[in-house]
């Protein structure tokens, strides 16, 4: 029989192998949590990356001669007759422009001014007409006018788009960028804060440098406020009944079974219920704000039900005991005294329920939210609760199917912009719960 | 319009008796206070559930349930006046009817009478200005009796909803002066108020039971019509998924729900590792400081909008991994064609995977005894040895559930696949091959301009039960294990 002789002050083999495994071992860990942290940076990253350059524009400036002559024939500043002409009656004083613009300042190009002002966003000269509709005396003066470049000329000042990118396009040639470059030195094309895709609507196909998040900002908002306003009370009515009224019994244990399956059943079957329910059988309108509240209230509710709970409970039952002993009823007591003392932890269960409606977007596909594009602004409540609209998410889903850089920028600026929200919503819930929680 | 305004004064009158009734009952015990029930507010509270709560309840069920009424009634007025033949579509001129209602009740009131003469017959040139004023598409070849119909139809709404109304005031101006001659100072108010309240209550808690009963009745019956018109065993047992909105489609959930697995299969592969070594890490190695920065910083993956995660694997990932494997790519292999494919959503949403898989295992590791840890040092075993040995098989039943709960959450995620995971269906084993599942195919069988009768569009309600079927089931076992694991130890 062999003796294994080592000394108690030298490693043996085997401790050696087994500390080489504890090492190895926290080594994944290590790895695990890095390779996750990693993910959330380059989520972030990538997000940051893309989306920031949506909230800058490119403009170009122009001094247009609004003559008189083609726009207000008569000279009586008729508002009817001035609107019968289209936008084509503008183009001619767009290019005009432009001949002014490059004799005056010497510019080397061997574009016609007809392809020299393509370089304008299609809408240039809508934009254009409604500025002159809006104030009559404009006609017959210059002015100097901000123009939003076309989606092109905006990437390649943003670096998106190249002239290695662009040698086979048609929709923009080495030429314009030429032109592009000489009118950036003069100052007359730049950068600037992008206050359209704040307050926007969405745009067509062909002009996503004049698309805008704002008008579906306004419908997330609208249907927040039906979440809000249907889902907080629902929910802690429930609570409180299944947390201090409800006798254990099989009933209740059905309700509470129920709800929290119905917390992790997948969104789009909330949007086939409300598919089928509200629309196909209660015939309410499609792309409604307010129907796309309602389906997501049914959604939050359970969230909400049991954030409630868990702080419905956490408030001790000594509480309770002393306010029966003074002679409140059951229900007194719930409302004076547990309800107020849960109220902190319900704020905070009920706005990270409205975070994670917030950013939904697979029920609203469903109940038509992305089929219409609203183009203006609701004016009021009804109109922003009943007409058609879209939401943050739906929005930012539209442009991802265009499959256009120029819509994957605005994509992204979309993203950035439901972030600060939902960071917003989160901050607010911590602090409430920081600031009013209490530990019993 | 008369019912509206019945209506608002009945609701002004419920207001007043609200403001009044405590004042009377305070005027009837003057200085008395002892001879007192309840609380004076107790009455008011009192005087607004019982006559403002059965006329809202009876209001909401009317409104909910007069669609349903009339969509009937319409039907047999249809068939009882035209004798419409069988192989006509009901459905479509119930839809015409239902226009032509919609239409009379937006146009202007003094054109609506002129529409039909003396003798009952239409007058087309009013019809068509009727469908002007209010932007309607006029369409002179709809028969005639479809017009009659419309407005019988519109007629009788308009008539039964006066009635309603003028019934709802009654019953106001009813409860309204009863409860001024009930009400006395030894009326029990806070017994009642309390009671009626504790039904509210109940009422709100049943909320819940009937959404999901509404998610399976709504479901099952436009299932059930789908099977109709579709043969159920190419359904479940088919091999192709090919909808063909002229009719004659092929539709079986075999293929989509192949690439569903698959897909949230592969999410796994990234999540559970990653998730399950950062949760060991958290749990036993990391240091308070770390842990309380690192664990927030995961879940924040969580809580990141799932179009967020589809958008990063349409524009950033899969063309990232095209550039490996795709024609020309690092690699020189041209196994990928598209950028979008079974890895690139697989990847993405196992990253979105990882704070489940992460957080719930975090918990339930911490949830295993101290005691369990210290016998095993104790014994001699290295951290890594207790972790693997002792830790992970006490709190196996937990990460099962977790695992599970993960899995569940992958097979009904939308925006990722819809975006990131193609529209091809089919059976293959390839990553790098672009596949469908369930829930992208629910998705473009319903927002497209579908017919709601025809099987391509009902489809979607039965892929719909069985998505909701095969999550629940694992919802189910994974809150059995997660909650009867908890017990153990509590």
């Amino acid at each position: 029989m062999k003796i294994n002789k080592t000394s108690l002050s030298s490693v043996s083999s085997l401790s050696q192998k087994r500390n080489a495994a504890e090492k190895r071992f926290r080594l994944y860990g290590l790895i695990g949590i890095s390779i996750g942290l990693l993910m959330l940076l380059i989520l972030i990253g990538t997000i940051l990356s893309k989306g920031l350059t949506a909230f800058q524009q490119t403009f170009i400036t122009l001094e247009i001669e609004l003559i008189e002559a083609k726009l207000d024939k008569n000279g009586n500043r008729d508002l009817a007759n001035i609107k019968k002409v289209t936008t084509f009656g503008y183009t001619p004083l767009i290019k005009k422009s432009f001949e002014v613009l490059i004799s005056k300042e010497n510019l080397e190009t061997d574009l016609s001014s007809k392809n020299a002002s393509k370089i304008l966003s299609k809408s240039a000269a809508s934009e254009l007409r409604n500025f002159v509709l809006k104030d009559l005396n404009v006609i017959g003066q210059t002015v100097s006018f901000e123009f939003l470049t076309n989606s092109w000329i905006d990437g390649y000042l943003k670096g998106r788009v190249t002239r290695d990118t662009i040698k086979n396009s048609k929709n923009v040639s080495p030429e314009q960028l030429d032109l592009v470059d000489q009118l950036v030195e003069l100052g007359i094309i730049k950068k600037k804060f992008n206050l359209g895709f704040l307050l926007g609507s969405d745009a067509s196909d062909m002009r996503p440098e004049a698309a805008g998040f704002g008008v579906s900002m306004v419908g997330s908002f609208y249907m927040m406020l039906v979440v809000l306003i249907l889902s907080l009370p629902i929910g802690v009515a429930a609570s409180i009944y299944l947390e201090e009224f409800a006798p254990r019994n099989w009933i209740t244990d059905v309700i509470e079974v129920n709800i929290s399956n119905l917390a992790a059943v997948p969104s789009i079957v909330f949007g086939i219920l409300g598919l089928a329910v509200f629309i196909n059988f209660m015939h309410l309108p499609q792309s409604a704000p307010f129907v796309g509240g309602m389906v997501l209230t049914l959604m939050t509710l359970p969230t909400i039900i049991i954030s409630t709970r868990a702080s419905l409970k956490s408030v001790p039952p000594s509480i309770r005991d002393a306010a029966l002993g003074v002679g409140a009823s059951r229900m007194q007591t719930v409302f004076h005294h547990v309800l107020p003392l849960a109220a902190p932890g319900i704020l905070t269960g009920t706005i990270i329920g409205l975070a994670q409606a917030l950013g939904e977007t697979a029920p609203l596909l469903l109940i038509g939210m992305i089929g219409y594009i609203a183009t203006n602004m609701p004016t009021g409540i009804i109109e922003g609760l009943a007409s058609p609209n879209s939401a943050m998410p739906a929005q930012i889903y539209e442009w991802a199917k265009r499959s256009d850089p120029a819509f994957y920028e605005r994509a992204w600026g979309g993203i950035i912009i439901l972030l600060v929200f939902l960071i917003t919503m989160n901050t607010v819930a911590v602090i409430l719960r920081r600031r009013f929680e209490r530990r019993w | 319009m008369a019912g509206t305004t019945l209506l608002l004064v009945g609701v002004v009158l419920v207001v007043l008796v609200v403001f009044t009734s405590s004042y009377r009952v305070s005027y009837l015990v003057r200085d008395n206070y002892k001879s007192l029930n309840s609380r004076i507010h107790y009455y008011g509270m009192f005087g607004l559930l019982s006559t403002g709560l059965p006329v809202l309840i009876i209001y909401l069920l009317w409104w909910l349930l007069i669609p349903f009424y009339f969509e009937a009634s319409v039907v047999k007025d249809l068939v009882n006046s035209l004798g419409i033949s069988p192989d006509e579509n009901i459905s479509l001129l119930v839809g015409q009817v239902e226009t032509i209602r919609d239409t009379f009740l937006s146009a202007d009131l003094s054109k609506k009478s002129e529409v039909f003469n003396h003798n009952g017959k239409i007058n087309y040139e009013v019809l068509a200005s009727l469908y002007d004023s209010v932007n309607q598409p006029f369409d002179p070849e709809t028969r005639p009796l479809l017009f009659q119909v419309g407005y019988d139809l519109w007629l009788l709404e308009k008539n039964a909803n006066n009635s309603f109304h003028l019934v709802l005031f009654l019953m106001m101006a009813g409860s309204v002066s009863v409860y001024i001659f009930v009400v006395n100072p030894s009326f029990k108010a806070r017994y009642y108020v309390e009671n009626i309240v504790l039904g509210i209550l109940i009422a709100a808690a049943g909320i819940a039971i009937i959404t999901t009963l509404g998610i399976v009745v709504s479901m099952l019956f436009e299932t059930f019509r789908f099977f109709e018109l579709h043969e159920w065993k190419d359904f479940f047992f088919g091999y192709t998924w090919a909808p063909n909105f002229h009719g004659d489609s092929e539709m079986s959930i075999l293929p989509l729900l192949f690439g569903t697995v698959y897909i949230s299969i592969f999410a796994l592969l990234v999540a559970v590792p990653v998730g399950l070594f950062s949760a060991i890490y958290l749990a036993e190695y990391a240091s308070s400081y770390t842990r309380s920065i690192a664990k927030p910083m995961l879940e924040v993956l969580a809580g990141i909008p799932t179009i967020v995660y589809g958008l990063f694997a349409l524009i950033t990932f899969g063309p990232f991994l095209r550039d490996f494997f795709g024609d020309g790519g690092a690699f020189g292999v041209n196994w990928m064609s598209d950028a979008r494919s079974v890895a690139t959503a697989g990847t993405v949403m196992g990253m979105m995977l990882i704070p489940f898989v992460s957080s719930l295992s975090d918990d339930i590791i911490n949830a295993v005894p101290q005691s369990l840890r210290d016998g095993s040092y104790g014994l001699g075993a290295t951290k890594s040895e207790t972790i693997r040995l002792v830790i992970i098989p006490a709190a196996l039943p937990g990460i099962v559930g977790a695992i599970l709960l993960a899995a569940s959450r992958a097979i009904g995620e939308t925006m990722i696949v819809v975006l990131g995971a193609g529209a091809i269906a089919k059976f293959s084993g390839n990553p790098l091959e672009a596949m469908t599942t369930i829930t992208t195919r629910i998705v473009s069988q319903l927002t497209g301009d579908g017919d709601f009768n025809s099987p391509e569009t009902l489809v979607a309600f039965a892929l719909g039960l069985s998505l909701f079927l095969i999550t629940l089931f694992l919802n189910v076992i994974a809150l059995y294990v997660v909650r009867k694991y908890r017990e153990q130890y509590d």
